[in-house]
């Protein structure tokens, strides 16, 4: 995808941190010397076009609940069939097939340990595949976004 | 911890926020609108969250693909329990390193317990910082394993407050 010169500032100025404010896009704007309405445009542009997520928090996982990293080996003719099951979860994201025998991938949340247990209990029902569970015990570098001079 | 607001409407922002700001002028008061309180409250609500650190950060949240790093492995290692805090405290501060975090393994399914995540554009790229990575930090005698994402099946934020079903008792 394109990327203009004030997506690229937006992203530049505003992807590890944003002003809190009643009108956080007109702060932006100020900053960067454009309108808001630019702002606005540029930002549901991007999502639009798949690059932006959302604007707002990220939750400190330890903080906002439990959560995990789980995966699937999944035979290769049902894999789209498990993939949209659990796509499906509200408590799942970023769902990856990854190549190796432990093929899918993905992240749960929830508020509390018991709830991502009983989530696990259902997948396993539901695929018969048994989850790996691999929550974070440790976190030496968390991410922060990208180094925007990479992106094009 | 919610002085600003009672609970059902602490958990009904939250939830809204997991989604992401409306991309209006006033997106505080749009929320607000939505849960029933004063955009004060919401903005005072937010502060407050942030100052505990509930957030990691607060800003534009991409997606890494789209943009157009197509390369993203996953490096997962088997560290020796007693140098794991070393090696994870190095290599989280490597170049190139996005995500670095110790967590269990599961014999005899899974022996790792150190897990790297790397983007690039090329995965030839990405390859060569590994091992790059790995040398460099004498680590290429370690069992290792790249996985690299072929497919993006969802990519979204957590969604971490309880739906509503399970707050009616509080």
């Amino acid at each position: 995808m394109h990327i203009d010169a004030l997506s690229r500032r937006l992203i530049d100025r505003f992807q590890h941190g944003m002003p809190l404010c009643a009108e956080p896009y007109r702060a932006m704007a100020e900053e960067l010397g454009c309108s808001e309405d630019e702002v606005l445009a540029c930002l549901e542009q991007l999502q639009a076009a798949g690059g932006l997520s959302r604007v707002g928090p990220v939750f400190e996982h330890s903080r906002a609940g439990a959560s995990t990293l789980v995966a699937l080996a999944v035979p290769e003719a049902r894999l789209e069939q498990v993939a949209a099951r659990i796509n499906a979860f509200p408590e799942v994201n970023h769902n990856y097939l990854r190549e190796h025998r432990y093929n899918l991938w993905f992240v749960l949340t929830g508020p509390d340990r018991a709830h991502i247990d009983r989530l696990l209990a259902e997948i396993e029902a539901d695929t018969g595949l048994v989850p790996l569970d691999l929550p974070m015990q440790q976190a030496f570098r968390i991410d922060l976004g990208f180094p925007l001079g990479d992106i094009r | 911890m919610n002085a600003c607001l009672d609970e059902p409407r602490a958990l009904q922002l939250r939830r809204l926020l997991e989604t992401g700001l409306p991309l209006a002028a006033r997106p505080y008061r749009q929320l607000a609108e939505q849960i029933g309180c004063s955009e004060q409250q919401v903005l005072e609500q937010v502060e407050q969250w942030q100052q505990v650190g509930l957030f990691r950060r607060v800003g534009l949240v991409l997606k890494h693909r789209a943009l157009g790093f197509r390369a993203n492995a996953m490096l997962v290692m088997d560290i020796p329990d007693e140098q794991v805090d070393e090696v994870g405290r190095r290599l989280g501060q490597a170049a190139g390193v996005n995500l670095c975090y110790q967590r269990p393994r599961r014999l005899p399914q899974w022996p790792y317990n150190l897990f790297c995540m790397v983007h690039g554009r090329e995965r030839e790229q990405v390859c060569q910082l590994i091992e790059q990575l790995l040398a460099e930090h004498g680590l290429s005698g370690v069992p290792h394993q790249l996985l690299f994402s072929t497919r993006a099946f969802k990519q979204c934020g957590g969604r971490f407050a309880p739906p509503p079903r399970e707050v009616a008792h509080g």
